[in-house]
């Protein structure tokens, strides 16, 4: 085995260039595997943390259900309501229940007007519990209390005058006005990797209803379970609750209890799609990487086909013949591989840092062992088995007639 | 009969044998080889004398007829039985050397050992004992386009002599050689015969048959026109000059 291996790296060092091009199709398609294994773990983190979904205790409920890309509650005829909430939180399975409203609104500063989705925050004890379920916390100033229905906390985004419409670094003590009413800005919230969470207002619910028509309305009923385990009796409570309250029957509902689970599961299904998709690119490009291969070697028996005539002159059998071929064949997939999973290797550090700067999440690119010979194995299968035919025919032939050239 | 390591028994060699075109290298050859005998094939081109080439190195299988290599018949043997046989008994010297150009001089004489399963302490010890016996020793691990071609030609017989061959099989060994580096070549071989290996050349050209063999087989349209012995011992080239 060892002299067919040197061998075959000698002959391929002898290779030209139209030897290496047809190992860009091996290169491509592992690079593709390799790097999309790498990025997964860190693509779906990053997705995960943009939704905010981080405790998975929590059930929304909206009225209306997902209806279409709108915030949560616009659009709605029958609203929920604090009665809703305040009757949830009396469920035995659930902990508590906040009542929240999201209304965008018209935010000026330095003359300048950006519409911006705010979220209420309770104007009760609950304010705590909200602090907690969102898991926020503050990067300069502090956060809101209850009852002071005149400050405001913002977020990173906003507070940035690179990123936000102002033109102006904004912070704690700036006034801004919402719809026509000036707030004092208290708090900037931490950087969350979430554009729900980054480019908000947060406000006093009762200030909310002074500066726009919610009334007693409720968009969004966020909902704490007992434990992790009690998520699935908590849900099917709220919605035999709210069915009973609404007037509805199962399968008529007019309103969405969903959990993490649930929306992990949608975005999970995206992700698993974006993957099928590049494994399909990726399988192509290894086939056509195959084809290159099989090709190459073709021409190289030709080529090559005094040599073989000679070998077979001083003795080599076919098999002696074949193995050579095959070897080489191997290699040559090998050494693509090589290349793509080295490439994989670095878009997936690349992409991961990407994603780390872009959105201040700190995912690591998930390489490992396994993955790298596997992948490595793989290419080198894939070589060889394209080799087998070229490597036959360098075998079957006639040393009398390849001897001459 | 005693001594005897080659020979070809009524041999035919029919090219597209049956068809209309069908082309008759070789009719009804017979000769036999002996052991330690320096033996030229003759004739110019057409005469079948490179298939008579083929058949005796067991490179190709007669169409009719038999033949014996070392008392076994060869004649029906697969391709791959004929290349571990070729492969010990028959070291092969080509005019235009052959060489694998990939491989320097060393590997490209330990090639055949490494056909034969031999081991690679083995392969590369007995490489150098066969370089430094063609006064190549400096020479190892030069490429064949390094080598000029009385050198290259030189490595082609130390790798004829790798598997220590009963027989050396020379075709047209200076053809490709001016005067000079064709007679050293033609020394080595000598030295080879006076060893006491059975030397094959095939040649087109009668003064290097006349003046090295003790046997020359004249072949004309596939058949034996006619056989020249010398006689005396005094084989050398550079010699008789």
């Amino acid at each position: 085995m060892k002299q067919y291996l040197v061998l075959a790296v000698k002959n391929l060092r002898k290779r030209g260039l139209r030897s290496w091009l047809t190992l860009l199709g091996i290169c491509i398609g592992i690079a593709a595997v390799v790097s999309l294994i790498s990025l997964g773990d860190a693509l779906k983190d990053t997705v995960n943390s943009q939704f905010n979904i981080a405790s998975v205790e929590v059930i929304s409920v909206q009225a209306g259900g997902i209806t279409g890309f709108g915030p949560p509650g616009s659009g709605v005829s029958k609203h929920l309501t604090k009665q809703d909430s305040d009757a949830i939180e009396r469920l035995s399975s659930v902990e508590f229940a906040i009542p929240r409203n999201l209304k965008t609104v018209s935010v000026e500063y330095n003359d300048k007007v950006e519409f911006v989705m705010v979220s209420s925050v309770p104007n009760d004890d609950k304010i705590d519990d909200m602090y907690t379920l969102l898991d926020i916390g503050v990067s300069s100033g502090r956060l809101m209390e209850r009852g002071e229905k005149n400050l405001i906390m913002i977020g990173d985004s906003l507070a940035d005058g690179e990123k936000n419409s102002f033109e102006r670094d904004i912070g704690v003590g700036n006034k801004l006005k919402l719809n026509g009413e000036e707030f004092r800005i208290v708090g900037v919230l931490e950087k969350k990797g979430s554009f729900i969470i980054d480019g908000t207002i947060l406000i006093n619910s009762e200030g909310l209803k002074e500066i726009s028509d919610i009334g007693d309305n409720v968009d969004l009923i966020v909902v704490r379970a007992k434990d992790k385990d009690s998520i699935d009796d908590a849900k099917r409570d709220i919605e035999d609750l709210l069915r009973e309250r609404r007037d509805v029957k199962i399968g008529e509902e007019d309103f969405e209890v969903s959990t993490p689970e649930a929306q992990l599961e949608s975005i999970n299904e995206i992700l698993t799609g974006i993957q099928v998709f590049i494994v399909i690119i990726a399988s192509i490009s290894i086939f056509i990487g195959a084809v290159g291969i099989a090709n190459t070697m073709t021409t190289s028996v030709i080529e090559r086909r005094k040599e073989i005539g000679i070998m077979k002159a001083i003795g080599a059998r076919n098999k002696n013949i074949f193995y050579q071929f095959f070897v080489e064949a191997g290699l040559l997939g090998l050494i693509g591989g090589l290349i793509g999973a080295a490439l994989g290797i670095g878009i997936g550090y690349l992409g991961t840092t990407g994603l780390n700067i872009f959105l201040g999440t700190s995912t690591k690119p998930n390489i490992n062992f396994i993955l790298i010979i596997s992948s490595l194995l793989g290419s080198f299968i894939v070589g060889s088995i394209s080799g087998v035919v070229p490597a036959m025919n360098a075998a079957k032939q006639n040393p009398v007639e390849a001897i001459r050239g | 009969m005693m001594g005897e390591l080659i020979s070809l028994k009524n041999v035919w060699k029919i090219y597209r044998e049956g068809e209309e075109n069908a082309v008759f290298a070789l009719r009804d050859i017979s000769l036999i080889i002996k052991k330690g005998e320096f033996v030229a094939i003759m004739g110019p081109s057409g005469s079948g004398k490179s298939t008579a080439m083929n058949l005796i190195g067991s490179l190709d299988v007669p169409s009719k007829g038999d033949i014996f290599l070392d008392g076994h018949n060869i004649s029906h043997l697969s391709e791959s039985d004929l290349a571990q046989i070729r492969g010990k008994k028959i070291g092969f010297i080509f005019q235009q050397f052959n060489l694998i150009p990939n491989l320097t001089a060393r590997e490209n004489v330990m090639l055949p050992m490494i056909f034969q399963g031999s081991d690679e302490f083995e392969r590369e010890k007995r490489a150098g004992e066969l370089l430094k016996l063609v006064e190549l020793e400096d020479r190892v691990d030069h490429l064949p386009s390094e080598l000029s071609g009385g050198q290259q030609q030189r490595v082609a017989i130390a790798r004829a002599l790798a598997n220590d061959p009963e027989v050396i099989l020379a075709d047209e060994p200076t053809g490709n050689l001016d005067t000079k580096t064709g007679e050293k070549v033609m020394d080595f071989l000598n030295k080879l015969h006076n060893q006491g290996k059975t030397i094959i050349i095939v040649t087109h050209d009668p003064n290097l048959a006349i003046e090295n063999a003790s046997t020359t087989y004249w072949l004309k349209d596939g058949k034996i026109d006619k056989i020249t012995k010398k006689k005396g011992k005094n084989k050398i080239v550079g010699n008789e000059k």
